[in-house]
């Protein structure tokens, strides 16, 4: 499927993938899309994960000591994929467990496992030539992120290197919740929007959105709100049993 | 020989014709945020490096605040005792603050200065990058946060307080095993949060483009006054050049002007910590159990990791060689076989360390202990005419409780 957002703001949700469990990731990925998620980010666990704050970092150590490794996180994939054939599913990573992999042998077993697209945290366009290649050949979407620190320039080569959507980063910084959305967030997005609205790609707005009231504030200048940190925190302090529900219940009410 | 004559190598050729690469190895991985900083970066010290008056001021710092040029030092009873080549020393151990890492740390220091960075961040795993860039934010004024290892700090806590004394504020890292691949992920954690005033100074031959290539540069001055001086004491060059490896700054810095004379072998020494076994050395080159290439903290270089792709864990009793990943041009020497890179275990470095202050009263820091053991190895194998170089990165006075500890263990009479 392509990803596609009906509704607007449309929601992104990100998990790590293996915390506190492969079958809870599973269990909770089908909540948040019978909530109204359009998209699953799926995240593979990586010991060091770079660009995380502290709480998708203790999920990662958490999932990497269980050991939870990148096939494992495409079995999900597959199992989600086969059980609601119409939500978007993008797996998230970064670069080191693909590679350890093999990018042509990832490419053609995210494609496998039914994704639509990947987003590889620490790959810029710039060194993307065989991950594009790969990803063009499996007719998978690759997201890049954009930042308030890119240029015009890089903003424009991302865009037209992205599919699916663009991932623009609110703020100058890691992953973690914050108060309000950032200034920075708007400024990017218009100047993003010069460049993928020609191409017809839509514009999703990650990092610290963590309430309904986020939700609606990126609702006014982009297509869709990713919800990372905010939903692992909600998962940690939940038991496997009520994780499920309880992103569930996060993710209907932040539409609301 | 011109300046610049190994330039014309096929295997710096590769350097000059793909900026950031070297060989298949090096790059950018990181994320986006950090793009617009090394863009700055890569520009800054492009025209930093083509302005005569920032080498002439560096060279003036290096000489007169630093103590450069180190000596090169014939290490007569040491060499007598193992019977064969000629060791000679060159004495890092002697620069101002006590390793090579001052090059680094003030070229660097005297660029973000340049950029108007009044921000300074850092990792450290043996402190003597830590010490190194805190002593320069002292000089030019500037704020410096170092990022080290919570295990690294108890093992190395007088450079701890060395830090503290010249004013920055060190901030432990408990995650992973809290040694010096943890510590530079906060320092990145902390340049992409505040990228848009804070300079990070690397402290080894590692990350994206351009550290490796910059951090080198600023290192290969060890091997420029090294070629000279072993010319005019021995009237031709060395059989071969012994480095400690753990980023790798000391090494390519000591190899990097003998790159182009193939009659000089260079070796790298990893730590090979306390077994073969994953998880008990940080010898990235090892055949068996050791790194394979993949990315780590912005760079496509050897890498120890699971088969998943998970970094392992790493261990050494020198802090500053207990890394998972190892510098891109390393990666690309040892591919091509212009350099060879072994391993010295923590008990082989002990003994190096017991062993060099006994014969010629140098105390070595136990990562630069490492090159020596491979060079008693060597040396007695070795004609009595061959000249064989060892840099002596740092000192070892930092290592003291350690080797206190490790030293009474064993039951060495003090």
């Amino acid at each position: 499927m392509p990803i596609e957002f009906k509704k607007r703001p449309g929601v992104v949700a990100y998990l790590t993938a293996g915390d506190p469990d492969l079958e809870t990731t599973y269990a909770i990925a089908l909540a948040a899309i019978d909530n109204g998620a359009d998209v699953i980010e799926l995240g593979v666990p990586f010991s060091d994960p770079l660009a995380d704050g502290p709480v998708i970092e203790r999920a990662s150590q958490r999932a990497v000591a269980r050991g939870v490794r990148l096939v494992d996180v495409l079995e999900v994939a597959r199992k989600l994929r086969a059980a609601r054939p119409l939500c978007g599913l993008v797996i998230f990573s970064y670069l080191n467990p693909v590679v350890r992999m093999g990018m042509k042998k990832f490419c053609a077993a995210a494609k496998v496992a039914g994704a639509d697209g990947v987003l590889l945290t620490d790959m810029i366009v710039e060194e993307a030539d065989e991950y594009l290649a790969e990803m063009k050949a499996n007719g998978l979407a690759p997201i890049f992120l954009a930042a308030p620190t890119s240029p015009d320039v890089r903003l424009k080569a991302i865009a037209e290197a992205s599919r699916g959507f663009v991932y623009a980063i609110s703020r100058v910084g890691i992953t973690g919740t914050q108060q309000k959305v950032a200034g920075d967030a708007s400024e990017l997005v218009a100047r993003l929007r010069r460049y993928t609205d020609p191409l017809g790609i839509p514009v999703a707005v990650g990092f610290g959105i963590s309430n309904a009231e986020h939700v609606a504030a990126v609702g006014k200048f982009a297509d869709a709100a990713i919800i990372g940190s905010a939903l692992v925190a909600l998962i940690e302090k939940s038991s496997p049993a009520e994780a499920p529900a309880a992103v569930g219940r996060f993710i209907a009410g932040l539409r609301a | 020989m011109s300046e610049n004559a190994n330039l014309q190598e096929p295997v710096s050729a590769a350097v000059v014709a793909k900026a950031g690469r070297f060989g298949v190895y090096g790059g950018r991985y990181v994320p986006e945020t950090l793009m617009a900083a090394l863009e700055e970066l890569e520009t800054a010290y492009a025209v930093a490096d083509a302005d005569p008056a920032f080498h002439a001021e560096l060279d003036d710092l290096l000489h007169n605040y630093c103590g450069r040029p180190t000596p090169l030092y014939f290490a007569k009873r040491m060499s007598e005792q193992l019977g064969g080549a000629k060791i000679y020393l060159k004495r890092e151990d002697l620069l101002h603050t006590g390793a090579h890492k001052i090059n680094n740390a003030l070229g660097q220091g005297m660029l973000a200065r340049r950029m108007g960075k009044q921000r300074i961040i850092a990792e450290t795993g043996a402190g003597q990058h830590g010490v190194a860039t805190a002593t320069v934010c002292a000089l030019f004024g500037m704020q410096c946060v170092i990022y080290m290892g919570e295990e690294d700090m108890r093992r190395q806590e007088l450079n701890v307080f060395r830090m503290r004394l010249l004013g920055a504020e060190v901030r432990g890292v408990s995650t992973g095993s809290a040694t010096l691949k943890d510590a530079i992920n906060e320092a990145m954690r902390d340049w992409v949060t505040n990228v848009r005033d804070t300079y990070y100074i690397l402290g080894s031959a590692l990350g994206s483009h351009p550290y490796p290539t910059m951090v080198r540069n600023f290192q290969r001055v060890i091997s420029r006054e090294a070629r000279v001086q072993i010319l005019e004491q021995e009237g031709k060059l060395p059989s071969a050049i012994v480095a400690c490896v753990g980023g790798g700054s000391n090494a390519i810095g000591a190899f990097y002007e003998f790159i182009g004379d193939k009659d000089v072998r260079l070796i790298g020494v990893e730590a090979g910590g306390r077994g073969t076994k994953l998880g008990d050395h940080a010898a990235r080159f090892q055949k068996i159990d050791g790194g394979v290439p993949g990315v780590l903290q912005g760079t496509f270089s050897y890498v120890l990791q699971d088969d998943a792709g998970q970094v392992a864990t790493t261990h050494s009793v020198s802090a500053g060689l207990d890394y998972a990943s190892v510098g891109p041009e390393h990666a690309m020497l040892h591919d091509s076989g212009r350099a060879e890179y072994t391993s010295a275990s923590d008990t082989e470095a002990l003994a190096a360390t017991v062993a060099l202050a006994r014969t010629e009263g140098i105390l070595p820091a136990l990562e630069s202990a490492h090159a020596i053991a491979e060079a008693m190895k060597m040396a007695p194998k070795m004609a009595k005419s061959d000249v064989l170089m060892v840099n002596l990165s740092g000192r070892g006075d930092k290592d003291m409780g350690i080797l206190a500890k490790e030293l009474d263990l064993q039951g060495a009479k003090g």
